[in-house]
């Protein structure tokens, strides 16, 4: 009974992207946010989920010799809004950004109206102002629904 | 006259600044009596509205062939969907584009939010939203604006009570947002399950409006300069009996009117049900009918303002 609590490494990258601090049980989803499963990519792509932190669980990203852009990973901050993103060269951190709310959002997320004139075989995308910040809330141009929170991870398309 | 009216588009009142209603309401209010045949106006002579009914509304659309054809224009279109091309799977963005090369404007009513919206990014002419799903219907809201000001004299400030199905009611949200913009007193009137979103609270809060929430028609019906009533469904109560409870409460008679204000005007965008009973018509407050009317001469309105601009 005496079981000595394992302490998980996270090995350092060389040279990439690593997204740190990520709300705890959304890793899959920041992959997808980021695009890793269409672009084909050649990097390796390694996740740790439920890692300690001083703040609770979180999940970590990285994305090994690819320096992605911090715009295209602002979009992380729907899901994840304390999420960090870090540049690494030669194990080093060079650059830190700290994810920040877009203003809009275009596709990534499903409006969670089922009638929403986007949710049918309509050729447009998705389409959300963002109207709060805690909790992230989006507005449909559309249908001007607002979904908050949790809502807009479980819609992430 | 200079117009200070610049959109292409009649989606949302929401688009719409406070001097922009002011505009289309006096232009309605020069077209009442063209609108019911005093006065002849052609202006429209040779340009087509296309109505594109995708579920049917036989008033909203006859009120807009109507506002058409008092300016001298012509109508085509469909009152259902039925045989045409949408059954056969077409894109809504198709289907537009390909009418928007027949007609000089669009009138869309659709049963999916956010089609209006959707029609405005792919058609080339004006698109006027007659009512998308639970989304917005404009021109109801223009129509019931300019009702409150042709008998009140003015909007600003006024003491409206709104009663009836406030969670779900699309025109009472749409109301609501128009009559805050004219700093208007508001009292909501209706059973707690029933009562006015959140969302619609805080965004007049932010607008410092004043407002409250009452249960009960009875306790403010003396306070008011106007009464509009809205329809309560049926389908939105768990059970027979209480739909009939507050039905009992929520249906105006004319023997509650003996201590309203004497200026009281009372409307409802129609068909009613039981929240007026007919022995209110015949009273001095009763406005429902006239309010109907008005949705023609606010068409029109919109009709020149989309397609020509406006110029006296
Ligand atoms: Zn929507």
């Amino acid at each position: 009974m005496n079981k000595k609590k394992k302490k998980i490494k996270i090995t350092p990258i060389e040279s990439g992207t690593v997204i740190d601090h990520v709300k705890s049980g959304h890793a899959m989803k920041v992959l997808k946010i980021i695009g890793v499963m269409d672009k084909q990519m050649n990097s390796i792509v390694s996740i740790a989920m439920n890692v300690n932190s001083s703040y609770g669980k979180k999940d970590i990203v990285k994305v090994e010799n690819m320096e992605l852009e911090s715009d295209e990973l602002d979009k992380i901050s729907l899901i994840s809004p304390r999420a960090t993103v870090n540049i690494i060269r030669d194990f080093e951190v060079i650059k830190k950004h700290q994810v920040k709310l877009p203003e809009k959002v275009k596709g990534i997320v499903k409006c969670i109206n089922n009638t929403c004139i986007t949710n049918q075989n309509e050729p447009i995308e998705s389409e959300f102002d963002v109207v709060g910040e805690d909790p992230v809330t989006l507005k449909c141009v559309y249908c001007e629904r607002e979904m908050k929170g949790e809502e807009i991870s479980e819609n992430v398309i | 006259m200079v117009s200070k009216f610049d959109k292409k588009h009649v989606v949302s009142i929401k688009d719409f600044t406070r001097e922009e209603i002011n505009e289309i309401l006096d232009i309605a209010k020069d077209m009442k009596e063209i609108a019911i045949g005093n006065k002849i106006d052609n202006s429209l002579n040779g340009k087509i509205l296309g109505t594109l009914f995708f579920e049917p509304s036989t008033r909203t659309r006859l009120s807009f062939e109507s506002a058409m054809k008092r300016l001298g224009g012509t109508c085509i279109g469909f009152a259902r969907p039925g045989t045409s091309s949408v059954k056969k799977g077409e894109t809504l963005a198709d289907t537009i584009q390909v009418i928007a090369s027949y007609v000089d404007i669009i009138v869309l009513r659709h049963p999916q939010e956010g089609a209006a919206r959707l029609a405005a990014k792919f058609s080339e002419k004006p698109i006027l939203n007659a009512g998308d799903g639970a989304g917005q219907h404009p021109t109801q809201t223009l129509l019931d604006l300019f009702t409150i000001k042709e008998e009140k004299g003015e909007i600003k400030n006024k003491k409206i009570g709104i009663a009836g199905d406030l969670k779900y009611g699309r025109t009472v949200h749409s109301l609501t947002h128009a009559l805050s913009m004219y700093e208007c007193d508001l009292t909501f009137i209706a059973p707690n399950a029933l009562q006015i979103p959140d969302e619609i609270i805080k965004d007049i809060d932010r607008l410092g409006i004043n407002y409250k929430k009452v249960e009960n028609i009875k306790d403010v019906l003396s306070e008011l300069d106007v009464l509009y009533m809205t329809r309560i469904q049926r389908e939105r109560f768990p059970s027979e009996d209480e739909y009939l409870e507050v039905a009992e409460t929520y249906n105006v008679k004319k023997n509650m009117l003996d201590n309203v204000n004497e200026n009281l005007i009372i409307m409802h965008p129609l068909p009613r049900v039981d929240e007026i009973s007919a022995d209110v018509d015949e009273t001095k407050h009763a406005r429902y009918f006239q309010q109907a009317a008005n949705g023609v001469p606010i068409r029109m309105a919109l009709l020149k303002l989309l397609t020509e601009g406006y110029d006296e």
